[in-house]
């Protein structure tokens, strides 16, 4: 969401980004009151961080953020503004051209497709070219939540179990106070 | 023809140990063979085979430790005439790195593993009394891993290979970023981690082979489990530290597919110390647990496949090595020998007990080990997908820092926040009531801690590209503050419980309540480690850096130091060739400490190497490297980091280990027939029930 939010206005200028906001929070037709005070809240909310996250944006903080998503091409294994090989033979270079390029007034992403053209995809840090990239990203988060959303599933289902077989059992015999006191000290130790 | 006493020696003690652990194997398990479904003491004659299988993986160990030494003494005695000293070790090599040479190379370091896995195997067969049938059966599972190494050490990668052609009259050195007194202890500490879960998993394995009844197993394994714990995450610290100390790029994890290798095992490791207590106190998750330390295991060996078989890059790996195909043969048969044991052996792993309430220690467990094994799954997926990548796109792509980072980020808090709230749950069930009174506090501390992190400007809507890494600290500190208070408040509320029935005061009851109790209050002592790590990791948030060419006399300023050049000279000895500067460092106008940042060159390797130079406090690390010299004026080009709270990082991992071992510390004996009658009923008013 952050990103998203980032990039719309580094793509199209906060002015415009705020315009597709505000028709975004236009009640449609008759939506109900409660439903366009929502709309409007969270709208502004949106304008809010987009202006937060507009005026961080200086030219060395930008320089700062790309040169720690590419990595060196010599070879390394190494970020681009961490490596520190004497006699690197390339990081000085590229970290030249990324200057150039930044001071070329190009977005995040275009200075980053400049380097992939010339390095080859291996020169990002992270895949985000999009297509087949996207499930390096997308297969961790939906593993988590499908784990997430099946434990908790799981869990609901073998309560619901225990809740019943206590109810039948309710009836049975009870046991002493010896025996639930040595279970209790049992079950509550770490 | 020329002869090589000690290679030779060393050589035919690799084989002999092959020989005694291939006996230990296939004796040990025609034994249990035999003596499957008898009763316990009638054996028909199998014990003494069984018994010569038993000696004869003791005596594998003599045998290791002969090839070891007869390595180690190839090094210290320079003779170049064994390919891997040649490759490995000078002669002006300092002594301790001659003796770290022994696992600096593929050879060496499988070496190392088969010696250490023979040590264990040792200690479990000399303590085999504790359970004789349940160790026969683990010490021929463990017989079993070691043929393999000892197979790989005898025809794959032999040590003591002797180099053709006239003796060289000097090695090649030691890789120079091993040249760190760290780099003594890590590897070794490393391997003891990552051989050591052998051992469970050989009686988890045996444990369900004969169907063993009960959870006596877990309790035998139990220290071995900790221990090799321990000494795996001593191993990945000392990793990082020394990373942090020698590579000089101001970090400390690099997510390298070498470190991912040895953080995937600790994280099963860590969910299986977790989900066992499940099945010791509920019996309940026995084949999840079956299964978390198969993994465990399988992933060692994955991680040394990943790290020898060349299929993904690393500045660790060594590359186009031809024994991947040795792992990938043996992790099958790992794979299919625990997949045929659980399906003929299931029905014996069924839970006595259901999970009764969302709301419960059990689930705070399941929930634990779900986020444990996500972090393992993300740095599985991160460290394997340029191979898919190349698979499907016919292009590598590469998975660095940003995509780990990013992605392990809410995993990570999630983590934290279970780490705080899991003690304080009940098992079966948590009250409402209970729940209120153990939550109230932390949420008050949790609350305070926001508005003061707030109040001294950690806000990150006013951190501009840096709002994430903010964010992150913000809630990682409040977090943190709400888990501290809630450990501090389980101690104080168990002292105070204690003290009520003793009468003693709220010191000497802590004390008595934490020796009742060691593994419960050692747990919880690691658990504020790991805590005091997270607030460590999130300074890094707020790091600074600088880069400036300096001359004599010219100044650098970075948060509130002032580095002043005082002078910079090249320097040599016969190991290697120096460039180094030397600052002074002022705080106001106070000067507190000189620095003095290096390159070295060495000469044998033909490498360089950076010395770091650091000026550490609880507040912040300044971190100080020389990059090297601007050729056009000679001067040099210095690089500073301002790293705050860096050092609780390493104070976490001090505090982790001081839990763990006061985990280890049996509990006391209750020393009188009224002190037995009294602790239930204390227990039961300590953990609210």
């Amino acid at each position: 969401m952050f990103e998203f939010a980032a990039e719309l206005s580094c793509r199209t200028g906060l002015l415009r980004g705020v315009r597709v906001l505000r028709a975004l929070c236009t009640p449609s037709g008759a939506a109900p009151a409660g439903r366009f005070q929502f709309r409007r809240f969270v709208g502004a909310g949106l304008v809010c961080l987009l202006a937060v996250v507009m005026l961080g944006a200086t030219p060395a903080s930008r320089f700062d953020k790309v040169g720690h998503e590419m990595m060196c091409a010599c070879g390394c294994g190494q970020i681009l503004l961490e490596c520190n090989h004497v006699g690197c033979p390339d990081s000085d270079r590229m970290i030249g051209e990324l200057r150039d390029q930044i001071a070329g007034g190009g977005s995040d992403s275009a200075v980053m497709s400049w380097f992939e053209t010339k390095y080859g995809a291996t020169v990002l840090a992270a895949p985000i070219r999009g297509g087949f990239d996207n499930v390096a990203w997308i297969a961790p988060m939906a593993v988590f939540l499908l784990a997430t959303i099946g434990t908790g599933l799981l869990v609901r289902m073998w309560s619901q179990r225990s809740a019943q077989r206590r109810s039948v059992s309710a009836a049975g015999p009870v046991l002493g106070g010896d025996a639930v006191r040595e279970r209790i000290r049992r079950e509550t130790e770490y | 023809m020329r002869l090589h006493p000690m290679p030779e020696f060393g050589s035919f003690t690799l084989l002999l140990a092959l020989a005694l652990s291939a006996y230990t194997l296939v004796m040990g398990g025609i034994a249990l063979w035999r003596t499957r479904g008898m009763a316990a003491g009638v054996d028909g004659g199998a014990g003494r085979l069984g018994e010569t299988a038993r000696r004869a993986g003791i005596s594998s160990f003599v045998a290791l430790s002969c090839a070891a030494f007869a390595l180690v003494w190839g090094s210290f005695t320079n003779d170049y005439s064994v390919s891997y000293i040649l490759h490995h070790t000078n002669r002006d090599l300092n002594t301790a790195y001659k003796f770290s040479a022994l696992w600096s190379g593929q050879e060496g370091s499988l070496l190392l593993w088969a010696w250490l896995l023979s040590a264990y195997g040792f200690v479990l067969r000399i303590r085999h009394k504790v359970d004789v049938r349940l160790s026969a059966f683990a010490s021929t599972i463990l017989a079993g891993i070691q043929v393999f190494f000892l197979l790989l050490l005898n025809f794959a990668a032999p040590p003591f290979a002797i180099q053709p052609g006239p003796v060289a009259t000097d090695g090649f050195g030691l890789n120079p970023l091993l040249q760190y007194p760290e780099m003594v202890i890590h590897p070794p500490m490393l391997y003891l981690g990552y051989v050591g879960f052998s051992v469970p998993f050989a009686f988890a394995l045996g444990a369900l082979m004969m169907r063993y009844p009960g959870e006596k197993w877990i309790h035998i394994t139990r220290r071995w489990t900790m221990v090799t714990w321990l000494f795996l995450t001593c191993g990945i610290f000392l990793g990082a530290h020394w990373a942090y100390s020698v590579l000089g790029w101001g970090g400390y994890w690099g997510w390298d597919p070498v470190e991912n290798a040895s953080l995937m095992p600790w994280l099963t490791g860590t969910a299986f110390l977790h989900s066992v207590m499940m099945q010791e106190k509920r019996g309940m998750m026995k084949s999840w647990n079956v299964w978390l330390i198969f993994s465990t295991f399988m992933l060692t060996i994955l991680g040394t496949l990943l790290t020898r078989s060349g299929i993904v890059s690393s500045v660790h790996a060594f590359a186009q090595s031809s024994i991947g195909d040795w792992f990938y043969g043996f992790i099958l048969i790992v794979f299919a020998v625990c997949l045929f044991t659980f399906f003929k052996q299931r029905d014996h792993l069924k839970s006595e007990n259901r999970l009764e309430s969302l709301v419960s220690r059990e689930s705070s467990f399941l929930f634990n080990n779900l986020i444990l094994l996500a972090a393992c799954f993300t740095v599985l997926w991160g460290t394997l997908f340029p191979v898919l990548s190349e698979y499907v796109q016919g292009t590598k792509v590469t998975m660095g820092a940003p995509f780990y980072n990013r992605v392990n980020l809410p995993i990570g808090l999630f983590l934290l926040f279970l780490t705080g709230i899991g003690p304080l749950l009940a098992w079966r069930s948590t009250s409402l009531r209970s729940i209120r009174r153990n939550f109230i506090l932390p949420s008050i501390a949790m609350g305070v801690a926001l508005v003061v992190l707030l109040g001294v400007g950690v806000r990150p809507w006013q951190a501009g590209d840096d709002w994430q890494a903010t964010l992150f600290s913000l809630v990682t500190f409040t977090l943190a503050a709400g888990v501290i208070t809630a450990i501090a408040a389980e101690f104080l509320r168990g002292a105070n419980v204690v003290a009520t029935q003793t009468g003693k005061n709220l010191v000497a009851s802590t004390v008595l309540l934490v020796r009742r109790n060691t593994r419960r209050y050692g747990g919880y002592v690691v658990h504020f480690g790991i805590v005091v790590m997270f607030i460590g990791i999130a300074g890094g948030a707020f790091n600074q850096s600088h880069e400036q060419e300096m001359g004599f006399g010219d100044t650098l300023k970075l948060g509130p130091y002032r580095l002043v050049c005082k002078s910079y000279t090249q320097d040599s000895n016969k190991n290697y060739d120096t460039e180094y500067a030397l600052m002074d460092v002022f705080r106001g106008s106070k000067k507190i400490t000189q620095l003095a940042p290096e390159k070295r060159f060495y000469i044998a390797s033909q490498t360089s190497s950076t010395m770091v130079a650091l000026h550490s406090t609880l507040a912040s690390d300044l971190y100080v490297i020389y990059e090297g010299q601007n050729p056009d004026t000679d001067r040099p080009i210095i690089k500073v980091f301002l790293n705050p709270l860096m050092n609780w990082i390493w104070i976490g991992v001090l505090i982790v280990v001081a839990g763990t071992f006061l985990a280890l510390v049996p509990n006391l004996a209750r020393t009188s027939a009224r002190a037995a009658a009294e602790t239930p009923v204390i227990e039961a008013e300590v953990h609210h029930v």
